[in-house]
């Protein structure tokens, strides 16, 4: 990679060892990737809970942590993603007080780097919405894709290493999404329907993700008839990433670099096309639900949701009752405004339980699940279902209503 | 059992040799791994069951969430850890894992290397030159 004066100043160790240590380890990710030089960035968000630190991660964020601060803080504005517990909430998951420990102390440990601990996946919709053509260095492939293609923004995958190297030397190796060769589309999808509840957009995402299934695909949808909304385009983007490692896709009419298809269609290319209908995403949710008659529990998490999901949730909560666990998990930003506008309050009168600031499958599920006794797990995110599996869930994907009344019957799934 | 070098477009880390993991599905740490004991436990996986411990997994793409970057490194420093990752394409996450863990990984072929290596095939992988490979040893 070439590198200018300060970077390789910084890579000198005139900037200290921490500095040192992340333009290093930018260089060895950049070469491998094929990065020519580095690009500056404005903003990071790092993904870091301690499920996935690990006591190694939390003693090596430490081991820096110690350093001047003047060696140590980030450069440009640098937030975090979901934490591993809600600590007001922990109790009631059966968290164990280890969880707990590591969490405080990762999260000292970042407080000392100057991260801001906003312990958020929708940055984009509650903090600071990047804007077309901005270089950015975000964790969570939900954040990362919905950035890229509804804003314009540009960023690749940042794990938890690299968006923290990204805060401290304020740039980033300049390859895949800050390259405009890599915006283009590769796929073209034709949608014969237009999904209509939030479990669907996601159903659809994941049906999209399984098509391309790796990360330098860029899928371009047409036949949408009618402009989505954030949380709509959020839940699409969350599974398109989380089942196919995809980090953008267009809608031709309706995200800022596709006004018209041709605007990323390779000139003179004829790219392959696909078809999807309404029977390809029930046959996506109803390939989770087969031979599942009843769940434990009902999450709504992954992403976080908005002011207006929370809204709708306890509109359909109203004068009911959820006779198993129904968790309801939210950013730091938003539960506030939840509180204040009487929202918490009636999620939690039907049984509900409001969860802050962390995400339900990075909150050691699978210990959670042991202690629990949960199995069966109802809910409306398709990414949610892609990633719970593995922890020894069974998964089943439902729209919010369908999760409430399952909710309400005990568990039991009504055909 | 054949004795060609299949060269990666890319790798990182240092020459290791062991026994081969092979399936044409993807991998991600978050997503497919049971990291205590050590084995694939997504029911969905074609190695669902599998230990992974001191395998060189070869495999399609890197798929998933970020957690990867970090978990990679927690899982070296409990030595649950495969020997090496050989995929047919890697995504970012994978590369900045690799990275932080200081793990073997090579990525990029002119082939389909999950249907040129066979299962349980000993194996070794060599970033360290300018050409990365995987050869059947």
């Amino acid at each position: 990679m070439k590198l200018s004066d300060e970077e390789q100043a910084i890579r000198g160790g005139e900037f200290g060892r921490l500095r040192q240590w992340a333009i290093e380890h930018q260089i060895k990710v950049g070469d491998y990737l094929g990065a020519a030089d580095f690009v500056s960035v404005t903003q990071a968000h790092i993904m870091a809970d301690t499920e996935s630190l690990g006591r190694a991660g939390v003693e090596w964020l430490e081991h820096w942590a110690a350093l001047p601060v003047v060696q140590r803080q980030v450069r440009v504005p640098t937030i975090s993603d979901p934490r591993g517990t809600d600590f007001a909430q922990a109790q009631k998951l059966k968290q164990q007080p280890w969880m707990l420990d590591l969490e405080r102390r990762a999260i000292a440990a970042f407080e000392a780097l100057g991260v801001l601990m906003t312990d958020t996946c929708i940055n984009y919709q509650t903090i600071m919405p990047p804007v077309r053509g901005e270089h950015v260095a975000y964790g969570d492939t939900g954040v990362v894709i919905y950035c890229n293609s509804v804003c314009g923004a540009r960023s690749n995958f940042e794990g938890g290493p690299s968006a923290l190297s990204a805060g401290l030397t304020g740039r980033t190796p300049r390859y895949g999404y800050h390259l405009d060769a890599q915006r283009q589309a590769t796929l073209v999808v034709e949608l014969s329907a237009t999904p209509r509840e939030l479990s669907d957009w996601g159903a659809l995402g994941g049906i999209v993700g399984r098509l391309t299934g790796d990360y330098s695909q860029v899928p371009a949808l047409v036949g949408v008839d009618r402009v989505p909304g954030p949380d709509e385009l959020k839940h699409f983007g969350a599974a398109l990433a989380s089942f196919g490692s995809v980090a953008l896709f267009h809608i031709a009419g309706v995200t800022p670099e596709a006004m018209r298809l041709a605007d990323v269609i390779p000139e003179g290319s004829a790219l392959p096309t696909r078809a999807i209908g309404e029977a390809d995403i029930r046959a996506f949710q109803t390939g989770y639900a087969k031979d599942i008659g009843a769940v434990d529990l009902v999450v709504f998490s992954a992403p976080q949701l908005s002011l207006i999901e929370m809204q709708s949730l306890a509109g359909l909560l109203d004068g009911r009752n959820a006779e198993i666990p129904l968790f309801a998990v939210t950013s730091p930003q938003v539960k506030p405004d939840c509180d204040r506008l009487g929202l918490t309050a009636r999620i939690e009168a039907a049984g509900g339980t409001v969860l802050s600031g962390m995400c339900f499958y990075q909150s050691y599920a699978r210990e959670i699940a042991e202690a629990n006794g949960w199995h069966g797990l109802a809910t409306n995110s398709a990414k949610l279902v892609n990633i719970i599996g593995g922890y020894g869930y069974r998964p089943v994907l439902l729209s919010m209503a369908q999760c409430v009344e399952a909710a309400c019957a005990g568990g039991k799934l009504t055909a | 059992m054949t004795q060609k070098i299949f060269y990666a477009a890319a790798g990182m880390g240092r020459k290791v040799r062991a026994t081969a993991l092979v399936a044409s599905d993807g991998f991600s740490a978050r997503y497919d791994l049971d990291r205590i004991a050590g084995v694939f436990s997504r029911p969905e996986h074609k190695l669902a069951g599998e230990s992974y411990v001191g395998r060189v997994l070869v495999l399609d793409a890197a798929k998933g969430g970020v957690a990867t970057a970090w978990m990679l490194h927690e899982m070296q420093a409990r030595g649950v850890m495969p020997a090496a990752l050989v995929l047919n394409r890697a995504n970012p996450i994978m590369v900045q894992g690799a990275a932080l863990a200081d793990f073997t990984m090579i990525s990029g072929f002119d082939c389909d290397i999950t249907k040129t290596i066979a299962n349980g095939a000993e194996v070794e992988v060599d970033p360290t030159g300018a050409r990365p490979f995987i050869r059947v040893v």
